[in-house]
């Protein structure tokens, strides 16, 4: 029953909810949800930017989250719009560019909804490199930059005034957010790699009241999301990615409960 | 006015405008070890624009500030966290400085909450969450404090022993403290330097100089000017029928 592309895809598996565990923290403490959505949304013009250039598609995918961050940050200082309305412009337009672009290469084929909703069990070994290599870099930074990262989280005013250089640290969350786009994007595709950032953060949020805390449960709630939702995908027999989105779902509901009980016995 | 004494903050003609309109304009101050100067003025004067502005918070300012330190403690006036964020005392104490639990446990102590060090930040009332906002802001010993009006929201017992904490600091410890105050008592009563900003500088000095001012007078009334002699001959007065010095 387990065969090797089903190991792969676990490996796999394991490795994004390791990372997504901790971004996903800072993507919801931040209120980041609707710009991790822009940024993957995005990612469908970086796939087609790489199938036009014949790139690699994580490293055209990561440039494409970066230039559309930047074209955010600029459009910004252009206009009073309020921030939701500009994420849903880019996200929609960069969507609608990369449809387009689609259209014109018809000598391609190309597996759309495989892009949509990610492909974790046609997983091969270059994608696992690109996982775990990828993977522990971007963890190690985040661990390297986590304490000025953190203050600037809470307060941005506090951070510049004791010397944290919040600016800094923003653009860095930023390219580490392009980063795990970048590298996720086959496995669980555009549309479920919002989810898996931001599902396991908040089930943790629910049962956690630190932030380190906050961060394990994190992980080990995209951990169990990952084999659940694999085990049963196999079992019977549905996609892998939304399998594993609704796993995390579910247990984001248990633990909504388990909050619930804590706050009677508080009373 | 104390040329011994290390500068630690220097500020020279200052102001910001956003989006054309000006906040404040022409303030310049200096902020010498073991010295508290005050800002004082009304609501939308431009007292925390100009702390944030000689903090280094803004981007695009008019004039120049210089810090002759790094070792620096702010307590903003305004700071919420947000119910996703799950953070408590203890964690909130480390925000910007590695501390041993000693120091921590001391600079809790010092502001009288040492017992919330496990409570999440979002269970604190108004007054306790500036106790462990001065606790977060002296813990990492810091040179130059700015005090962003401190107090709001503490007890009225805890507001005297809070400032005169703040007193100690400076003194003990000879940091700098820029302070912005509402409590005019307090202002004339223990800092070392005054300045009134409506938009601009009005008048600026010592507190004895300050409040003989008449633009001192027509920002904040005649009972205003009244507050450093009432302070003056506190031991030899009796002014029972005036409530605003009711507090000795």
């Amino acid at each position: 029953m387990l065969d090797d592309f089903f190991i792969r895809a676990l490996l796999a598996g394991v490795g994004i909810a390791l990372i997504t565990g901790p971004l996903g923290c800072f993507v919801i403490w931040r209120r980041l949800s609707f710009f991790a959505g822009t940024l993957a949304h995005s990612a469908l013009l970086g796939v087609t930017m790489a199938l036009v250039f014949e790139l690699n598609i994580a490293l055209s995918v990561f440039l494409i989250s970066a230039v559309l961050a930047i074209f955010l940050l600029q459009l910004q200082t252009k206009t009073n719009l309020p921030n939701d309305a500009l994420l849903g412009l880019l996200a929609h337009s960069s969507l609608a560019i990369g449809l387009v672009i689609i259209g014109f290469l018809t000598t391609i084929r190309f597996d759309v909804m495989g892009l949509l909703f990610g492909d974790i069990l046609a997983v091969n070994q270059t994608d696992l490199l690109f996982i775990w290599v990828g993977g522990a870099f971007i963890l190690i930074i985040l661990k390297f930059i986590w304490k000025p990262l953190f203050a600037s989280t809470i307060n941005y005013d506090l951070a510049k005034a004791e010397g944290m250089n919040p600016d800094r640290y923003n653009a860095l969350f930023t390219i580490l957010m392009a980063a795990i786009i970048a590298i996720s994007i086959k496995i669980v595709g555009l549309l479920l790699i919002t989810g898996m950032l931001i599902i396991p953060a908040a089930l943790a949020r629910n049962i956690s009241n630190n932030p380190k805390q906050m961060v394990i449960f994190s992980i080990i709630g995209g951990l169990l999301s990952v084999l659940i939702g694999l085990f049963s995908s196999l079992k019977f027999n549905t996609a892998s990615g939304p399998s594993i989105i609704t796993a995390a779902l579910i247990l984001f509901l248990i633990t909504l409960i388990k909050t619930q009980k804590f706050s009677e016995l508080k009373k | 006015m104390h040329d011994n004494k290390k500068i630690l903050l220097k500020v020279e003609n200052v102001g910001i405008s956003i989006n054309g309109k000006s906040l404040v304009k022409g303030v310049s101050l200096e902020v010498r070890q073991g010295e508290i100067v005050t800002l004082i003025g009304p609501n939308g004067s431009g007292k925390s624009t100009t702390a944030k502005i000689a903090l280094g918070i803004y981007k695009k300012i008019d004039g120049k500030v210089k810090t002759y330190t790094d070792k620096i403690g702010y307590v903003p006036q305004k700071i919420s966290i947000d119910w996703t964020l799950p953070i408590r005392v203890l964690d909130f104490m480390t925000l910007t400085e590695e501390l041993t639990q000693d120091e921590i446990n001391t600079a809790l102590n010092l502001t009288g909450v040492e017992h919330l060090k496990d409570k999440s930040l979002s269970n604190l009332s108004g007054g306790e969450f500036q106790r462990v906002l001065i606790a977060r802001a002296i813990s990492k010993q810091p040179e130059l404090l700015v005090l962003d009006e401190p107090v709001q929201g503490v007890d009225f017992k805890g507001e005297i022993e809070l400032y005169k904490l703040i007193k100690e600091i400076s003194e003990k410890m000879k940091c700098g403290i820029l302070l912005i105050s509402h409590d005019l008592h307090v202002v004339m009563s223990a800092t070392d330097f005054v300045i009134c900003l409506n938009g601009h500088v009005c008048c600026s000095g010592t507190p004895h100089k300050v409040v003989q001012d008449n633009k001192y007078r027509e920002l904040f009334g005649d009972r205003a000017s009244n507050i450093l002699s009432l302070y003056e001959h506190k031991h030899d007065h009796t002014h029972s029928q005036d409530g605003t010095i009711d507090h000795k």
